[in-house]
């Protein structure tokens, strides 16, 4: 360690090597949650989009209904819903079920990945009804079936215009995931407000957690500009 | 009619501290909005770089830590200004920071930044040659942006000062997190005491829904209002 950070380190009282340990598991622990919500999320969203897209209004009807309540409520309420809910069931408590969801962890990420996967869907969706319907027909005049079309057309060329909107997402997910804190989960903003509350420290607990955040924020959004960059190379105009 | 357990009036004033709460942000962050898009347009480099930084912290930032920063650090700044003001110049000076006033700052700014880029976006939307029109005819710069930028950028702007107000609307479910009893809050407690969670929690979820719901429909109203003389196209 540079010997001026190991000054600065001995010179306060707040941030010291246990507090940063603090932060450091705290940090874990959001990355944890957002990454596995993500994740699941957009491996639910990926057949939601795609049903919602479906004609038949019996099958496209409850994809929109689960995506209209999802986006239309607080993420807040959905998470009391199913962090006090769960515990309500009867006869939960006596099956495996209970041995899981008695930890703060598990509604939580249940709650995130039902969130974050209603907005993907509607992302994927409209993604999915720009297809420009040349692309289609020139599948269809090609032979392919329903599925073949969708894997080989319509889902690649969702995704490159669903990424930008998708980026979004993922930053917004991050941001809303601080909100775990509130049900004994000790993520990032859970660190912070322990360190707060022990040290009466607003300034030093928040901005630093605040930091941390936007340092992640901008690793995504660097993350996302290369991906994009990737994706959309074929559009760039030959010059450059 | 579903039984409340006695929970309905605090639920219902909590709904009209969560729609003043709403209004209020909505206001401040409109305003800031609008003053952080002339900003960046004022081609002020300073403006600019400030109104820059301001859009950048805000999205790097989740908005529950912009809060708990605002409403704790709010209280000891008020508490060291008022030490300062005692032991020099004898003057009494104190205010409780409460959860309200948090609320509102915190979203506001939060939305101010947002609202920039939809602002920003919309005044560039208008035509450069209405601006130069309305120099030639001797308008002043107020002049301007009050009877030519403001008139036609609204209608640009409609769309995602709708969209905004969709997300405010949720976020001001956070603020229950630092104390203030809006519904959110009222239910939680409610749920609590009743151990009925789903009881309190989705008559709360449906409200929400139909404030959302409403808005729209005004905001498409709003919208269909601006777009008067515009011909459509297809």
């Amino acid at each position: 360690m540079p010997d001026f950070i190991a000054q600065w380190l001995n010179q306060n009282d707040i941030f010291t090597a246990m507090t940063l340990m603090e932060y450091w598991d705290g940090l874990v622990t959001t990355v944890h949650l957002v990454f596995l919500s993500l994740v699941i999320g957009l491996l639910v969203a990926v057949p939601l989009a795609i049903l919602r897209t479906v004609r038949n209004p019996f099958v496209s009807g409850p994809v929109w209904l689960y995506t209209y309540l999802f986006r239309g409520t607080p993420l807040l309420i959905q998470l009391y819903i199913i962090y006090y809910g769960v515990a309500q069931i009867p006869g939960i408590q006596d099956t495996f079920w209970w041995d899981i969801f008695k930890e703060p962890l598990y509604p939580a990420l249940l709650a995130f990945t039902l969130n974050t996967a209603a907005y993907t869907t509607e992302i994927i969706r409209g993604a999915i009804a720009a297809t420009p319907y040349g692309e289609i027909e020139a599948a269809k005049a090609y032979g392919m079936n329903w599925f073949l079309r969708l894997r080989r057309i319509v889902l690649p060329s969702a995704a490159r215009r669903a990424v930008q909107a998708y980026s979004n997402e993922v930053i917004f997910m991050l941001h809303a995931s601080a909100i775990a804190s509130v049900v004994t989960i000790v993520d990032l903003t859970g660190a912070a407000r322990n360190i707060y509350s022990r040290f009466y420290a607003p300034f030093d607990a928040f901005i630093f957690v605040a930091l941390c955040y936007m340092a992640l924020t901008f690793m995504l959004v660097f993350a996302f500009r290369k991906l994009e960059n990737h994706l959309l190379r074929h559009q760039k105009p030959v010059s450059s | 009619m579903i039984d409340l357990k006695g929970y309905g009036p605090a639920l219902a004033e909590g709904a009209v501290v969560t729609v003043e709460l709403a209004f209020l942000s909505l206001a401040l962050s409109i305003t800031l909005g609008l003053l952080g898009a002339s900003a960046k347009l004022s081609g002020n480099r300073f403006a600019h770089g400030v109104a820059a930084t301001y859009t950048t912290l805000i999205r790097g930032v989740p908005d529950l830590v912009m809060m708990l920063l605002f409403y704790y650090g709010g209280q000891v700044m008020v508490n060291t200004l008022s030490d300062y003001l005692w032991y020099n110049h004898e003057i009494e000076f104190f205010f409780q920071f409460d959860p309200f006033i948090s609320g509102v700052v915190t979203i506001g700014l939060i939305f101010g930044a947002y609202m920039t880029e939809t602002f920003r976006g919309a005044f560039l939307a208008v035509e450069s040659g209405q601006i130069e029109a309305a120099r030639a005819y001797g308008f002043s710069r107020w002049h301007t942006f009050r009877r030519i930028m403001v008139p036609q950028m609204l209608r640009h702007a409609l769309p995602g000062v709708g969209n905004n107000w969709q997300v405010l609307l949720k976020t001001t479910a956070l603020v229950s997190i630092i104390g203030l009893t809006d519904m959110v809050r009222v239910a939680e407690e409610a749920a609590k005491a009743e151990r009925m969670p789903f009881h309190f929690f989705i008559p709360v979820a449906a409200v929400y829904l139909a404030l959302t719901a409403v808005t729209e429909l005004f905001i498409k109203w709003l919208d269909k209002r601006a777009n008067v003389g515009v011909v459509q196209g297809g």
